[in-house]
């Protein structure tokens, strides 16, 4: 059960062209659709069925997302596909855009469909050139078929999808602030309520989803909700992809269905890098609090099994840490990572992550002071939940979670001004 | 919104709140303290700054009170163990990067960071690493920045995208690299720009003039009213030894809401101008003497009895005076059998002064402002004459009104709005075409025009939107009262406010310009603002029929006259000039026999009746400068020695009292009969000059204000054309150009400007030289210097 949904042309030659998608039945049940007249309501009901949810990290079900719009409300409407893949260690949507961008059109046209949405924009991240090009040239063709444009297949129904290259800013991945950022002003997240669904682009009903959660709802609609359910475990409908990198042998993305022991995911990454022994995982992207290695390796992919470790599955960026890492050190990096992309709207961010930074950075440089791990936490606590958007939260849960499970090598760090792991 | 009432309990404490308001609002409304920084009540939501964080009974995180809709039973604890450690949490992040240099900050003592510090923060920093420092910035002449401090509340932002109306600060960078400023390095401009300053709540924007002057603690808080505009804004003035240190808005929601324009804010810097007359002072064989003040009141009294025909006397007042000075200034001439007392300096055309017998005004409240639906202004850049008026019409386009311009040149526009742009001779035919689209039929005054006027899509537009409004009005701004055919722009504008069932607005152009009517300081109305039993000589006509003597009040010969080179010719061949006046210059000297010192704005109390018909007062709160003596008294006295009754006023309270009396019956109203038979005096066919009073030109006092007069609404001293004028008229390349006018000749700079219409050129009046020229809009020669 690999590559069954959003990578099923992987396998063929030049799998992004039109003519490979539609060998795999592509754009198939768009046509069905569009002249069955299929009810907006039936096509929600069925994304609800499939148990499918946000796969950009929050896991927010994709079906409810769509039923809060008020599809007879009168104006214009949209659909904005999130591919500003921006989490350190993700890269799954970058081989839906580079391998399957038909399927992702497909998806946002299904997607306008349901809410009444006639203009759709993909926007996506500033450095992905390769797969910016994919996509256009998918539009294209799509636009050539028929598939775009006004009254679609002789439907009556108008959509037309137009991408939107980022300026290469992280938070611009958070939904609001890439709504600003298409809008032309400065990417910063706005206060919710009102989310999208009621003030979305220039103030209008909008659904903003991931990449990966709209090139899922074709399959959903030709094979049907309950399938791509059943692929998965409870509460966690369908397959994943998950983008797998750090100490292994093999690093990639793999589709796998929800629910598959880590374990096995290990393995078709290719196993630990030399043999090494695994330390720790972080399993949703780097906001994702770290699992240590051998709890990690009980564990399932899927939202529940990760949420009960204390972390999340968020993105599905895997990233597996061996016994040479030096847990400040990582620690570091990610905290100058947040640090620098903060987009300085709120105080506990604009302040504190450049705070949790600095007390780390001084640790890791043999600087550390007694109390610096209980200002860490103390820092960290104010920032989480006080911000106008999760990249605060973002920030504070590596911190939280490497404090949670490492807190004797940071401690370590502090007593000896040095690293306990030799390659520290 | 709804009307609907929901209830909250707060801290325990029950409360009714209107349904969808944010819970701030309703805490405020309660007396319940919540610390906030980028909230603010007149700006939108930003939810930046987190201080405001409350604990909401069943939701996990602490939410901020300032963007959270307040709910039927909702509970909210403000002051929990969870809110504060939000707060307390927020106010340390605050913290760290700021300087903490309140010892040398200008804001300390009225800083919010540093009170919400006292009750939020702690005593002692737990960060050590160094701190943020942030290049300052030049934005000009009136703010000070010291960007370092800046908290990022963003309230200067919104400010200037939602009040002000044009984005002149912004955030630039990201995370702890955000800085606020202006992006490219450039002056803020907006004629509201001073409200910045109070809006910032650390001391990253603070004023430039007031800057190391003195200390909040130093200072006493008194109230005054505005001596400028027809608005009559609240002013709280801060007071140290006697003397007025800065101007900070007073809220007042009918009139000024929270703001004040930054004429109103630094225009104290003129009371201690080194031109303060500070003695009476007598011309004796050319020669300026310092008398006594006895001396000089009998010398003036004698010399205006010694006239003898009241008729050869001419008075003129200035219309920023005080209701007391403006109505003891008329009674006295008028006693001596002088009914030539006029304070319409500005204003180009009477002809309409014979058939009005009521007081006009601005034809609205001030608050009915923002709800028009449509307002065509004629003749008028409103934003440069009157900014807080021009605020509410800019809410009112927001909201979607629907406004028009007519105007001789093309104006900046801080909202959406239609302009119509001609030269000034046209302006009446495009005024005739609007009341002729509306259905207005050619009689009456302006038959000529209207019979000839060409209806085109603008004019029908217009037309439309004043008829399809619910709240509309014809206003007719400065530059209309400034045209040598006023009177028939009146009468179009009359004409059309019928037809289309508009208001017609004749907005004021000074601060006591209604003030003025109902005092009697007009040639055509007597106090209590009724026609007047004898019609005196109108300003323009005291001036092209000089008279033998004269008496001034508060007027500065040449820049305060709509015909400067007139004002100067007609006062320096009278045989006696008696000048009241806070001021000496250059012109009033070669001009007065006798100058008597008075005191002004601040110095001495009286009253000011505001656009929309407001009587407001103000207090005397500083001593007079030198030996100079509030208006009201020096006409007392020389009612006295001029031995007439009825001037034995103890204090100026009396005066306003018997005015008011005067005034029980009076009404402001704009209709009045139409004058017949008005002819154009402006011809269209030949090269016309065009000219406003810049924003900060327009009194004595504002004149001497050196940090106002460093911007740019200072205007300067050039003549402004088209290029393609510039072209016509054979000065391509040409720096500058000899301009004639009346049979005066000056040289000025020449700019190039697309916004004016050719056939047209633009030179403003009340600047230093200009005002040695003529009338604002006439004939005139431009040639080659």
């Amino acid at each position: 059960m690999v590559n069954e949904v959003c990578l099923r042309t992987l396998d063929l030659e030049r799998p992004w062209l039109m003519e490979q998608y539609q060998s795999r039945g592509g754009y198939e049940v768009l046509k069905q659709v569009l002249t069955e007249k299929r009810a907006p309501e039936a096509i929600i009901e069925e994304v609800k069925k499939s148990g499918l949810r946000g796969r950009g990290g929050a896991g927010f079900p994709t079906g409810l997302k769509w039923s809060f719009i008020s599809r007879n409300a009168p104006g214009q409407k949209y659909v904005v596909c999130n591919s500003d893949e921006g989490e350190p260690g993700t890269f799954k949507d970058r081989d839906i855009l580079r391998y399957n961008p038909h399927q992702l059109i497909e998806g946002m046209i299904l997607a306008g469909y349901a809410i009444g949405a006639t203009r759709g924009y993909n926007y996506i991240r500033g450095e992905f050139w390769e797969p910016y090009e994919r996509f256009e040239q998918a539009l294209q063709e799509a636009r050539e078929a028929g598939f775009l444009g006004d009254n679609l297949l002789g439907s009556g129904f108008d959509f037309d999808l137009h991408t939107h290259l980022g300026g290469g800013a992280y938070i611009c991945g958070e939904e609001t602030a890439l709504l600003e950022s298409i809008e032309g002003k400065k990417g910063q997240p706005r206060y919710k309520p009102p989310f999208p669904a009621h003030f979305g682009l220039y103030g209008r009903p909008t659904i903003i989803n991931n990449t990966e959660s709209l090139a899922s709802i074709p399959m959903i609609l030709e094979k049907g909700g309950e399938w791509f359910a059943d692929i998965g475990v409870k509460n966690s409908g369908g397959s994943k992809l998950f983008s797998i990198s750090g100490n292994i042998n093999n690093p990639g993305v793999f589709e796998i269905p929800m629910g598959t022991p880590f374990s096995e995911l290990l393995e078709m990454a290719g196993g630990m890098k030399d043999g090494r022994k695994i330390k720790a995982v972080i399993p949703g992207g780097s906001s994702a609090p770290v699992i240590p290695g051998e709890q990690m390796m009980d564990l399932n992919m899927d939202y529940d099994s990760i949420a009960g470790a204390g972390s999340m599955l968020g993105s599905g960026a895997v990233i597996v840490l061996d016994d040479t890492n030096c847990m400040v050190k990582t620690l570091e990096r990610m905290s100058y990572f947040y640090h620098e992309e903060s987009c300085g709207q709120c105080t506990p961010c604009r302040e504190g992550t450049g705070w949790l930074y600095r007390v780390v950075h001084r640790i890791e440089s043999g600087q550390g002071r007694q109390e610096d791990l209980d200002l860490l936490d103390d820092v960290a606590d104010k920032i989480s939940g006080k911000t106008i958007c999760a990249l605060g939260d973002a920030a504070a849960l590596p911190v939280q979670g490497m404090l949670r499970h490492y807190r004797d090598e940071f401690q370590y760090h502090i007593d000896h001004q040095r690293c306990m792991v030799g390659a520290g | 919104m709804t009307d609907k009432l929901v209830t909250i309990e707060v801290n325990g404490q029950e409360l009714q709140a209107e349904a969808g308001i944010m819970l701030i609002e309703a805490t405020d409304a309660a007396g319940i303290n919540i610390p906030r920084f980028c909230y603010h009540k007149k700006l939108s939501v930003s939810a930046n700054c987190r201080m405001c964080l409350v604990e909401v009974e069943k939701v996990p995180k602490p939410l901020p009170a300032c963007a959270t809709p307040v709910s039927d039973g909702m509970k909210v604890y403000t002051r929990s163990p969870k809110a504060l450690a939000a707060q307390k949490g927020t106010m340390e992040f605050l913290l760290i990067n700021h300087p903490l240099d309140c010892p040398i900050c200008d804001q300390g003592g009225e800083c919010e960071l540093q009170d919400v510090a006292i009750g939020y923060g702690r005593d002692v920093s737990r960060y050590s690493e160094g701190k943020r420092v942030v290049a300052d910035k030049n934005i000009g002449p009136l703010i000070a920045t010291d960007m370092t401090r800046c908290i990022h509340c963003t309230r200067c932002v919104r400010f200037g995208e939602e009040i002000a109306g044009i984005r002149e600060m912004g955030a630039t960078g990201r995370g702890e690299h955000m800085v606020i400023g202006t992006y490219i390095e450039k002056s803020v401009d907006s004629e509201l720009s001073g409200n910045i300053i109070d809006l910032c709540p650390v001391g990253a924007l603070t004023s430039k003039p007031f800057r190391f002057n003195a200390r909040a603690w130093e200072l006493t808080q008194v109230e005054a009213i505005a001596p400028h505009d027809s608005l009559g804004s609240n002013l709280n003035l801060h007071l140290r030894d006697n003397k007025v240190m800065r101007v900070h808005p007073k809220d007042n929601e009918s009139i000024n809401e929270t703001w004040i324009s930054d004429r109103d804010r630094f225009s104290y810097e003129g009371l201690y101008s080194s031109d303060r007359l500070t003695s009476p002072m007598v011309k004796k064989g050319g020669e300026w003497k310092e008398v006594s003040w006895e001396m000089a009141l009998e010398m003036a009294a004698a010399s205006l009895k010694e006239i003898g025909d009241g008729d050869q006397i001419g008075t003129l007042l200035a219309p920023t005076s005080t209701l007391e000075e403006l109505f003891l200034a008329q009674k006295l001439m008028r006693g001596l059998g002088c009914n030539n007392i006029d304070s319409r300096l500005r204003q180009g055309d009477f002809r309409m002064d014979a058939t009005q017998n009521s007081v006009h005004w601005l034809g609205s409240s001030l608050s009915d402002m923002d709800q028009m639906q449509t307002v065509f202004v004629v003749g008028g850049n409103i934003r440069k004459e009157q900014p807080i008026l021009a605020h509410r019409l800019r809410k009112a386009a927001v909201n979607g009104a629907k406004l028009h311009y007519l105007n001789p040149i093309q104006i900046d526009l801080n909202h959406r709005g239609d302009q119509d742009v001609c030269t000034p001779g046209e302006m009446a035919g495009r005024l005739a075409a609007v009341a002729k689209a509306a259905g207005v039929k050619a009689s009456g005054g302006g038959a000529s025009l209207l019979g000839a006027a060409k209806v085109d899509e603008s004019a029908k537009q217009t037309a439309a939107n004043l008829k399809a409004a619910d709240g509309a009005l014809v206003m007719l701004g400065a530059m209309a009262q400034a045209h040598p055919d006023y009177a028939l722009l009146h009468t179009l504008a009359a004409a059309l406010a019928e037809a289309t069932g508009a208001q017609l607005s004749i907005l004021p152009t000074s601060a006591n310009s209604v003030g003025a009517q109902l005092a009697g300081a007009v040639p055509h109305l007597q106090a209590g603002g009724t026609a007047a039993e004898r019609a005196g000589l109108d300003t323009l006509r005291m001036l092209k029929m000089p008279r033998k003597g004269y008496l001034l009040l508060g007027v500065e010969p040449g820049r305060d006259f709509w015909n400067g080179s007139l004002s100067m010719s007609a006062l320096q061949s009278a045989d006696m000039v008696v000048a009241i006046s806070a001021f000496r210059s250059p012109e009033l000297e070669a001009c007065a026999d006798i100058m008597l010192p008075m005191a002004i704005f601040t110095e001495t109390s009286g009253t000011y009746v505001n656009a929309e018909g407001r009587w407001q007062q103000s207090r005397g709160v500083v001593r007079p400068q030198g030996e100079s003596r509030p208006g009201w008294k020096i006409l007392r006295v020389l009612g006295n020695l001029t031995d007439q009754p009825g001037f034995d006023y103890i204090d100026s309270q009396q005066i306003h009292d018997e005015l008011h009396k005067l005034c029980e019956s009076s009404t402001l109203d704009n209709k009045q009969a139409e004058p017949q038979n008005l002819e154009p005096l402006l011809s269209a066919d030949v090269l016309l000059r065009g000219g406003d009073t810049p924003l900060y030109a327009c009194d004595p006092l504002v004149r001497r204000a050196t940090a106002l007069q460093q911007t740019q609404d200072a205007g300067s001293d050039t003549i402004r054309l088209h290029p393609q004028e510039a072209a016509r008229l054979g000065l391509d390349g040409s720096d500058t150009a000899l301009v004639k006018q009346n049979g005066n000749q000056i040289d000025l700079p020449l700019q190039l400007d697309e916004r004016i219409p050719q056939g047209c050129v633009w030179i403003s009046t009340g600047l230093a030289r200009t005002s040695t020229l003529g009338q604002p809009f006439g004939e005139v020669t431009v040639e080659k210097a």
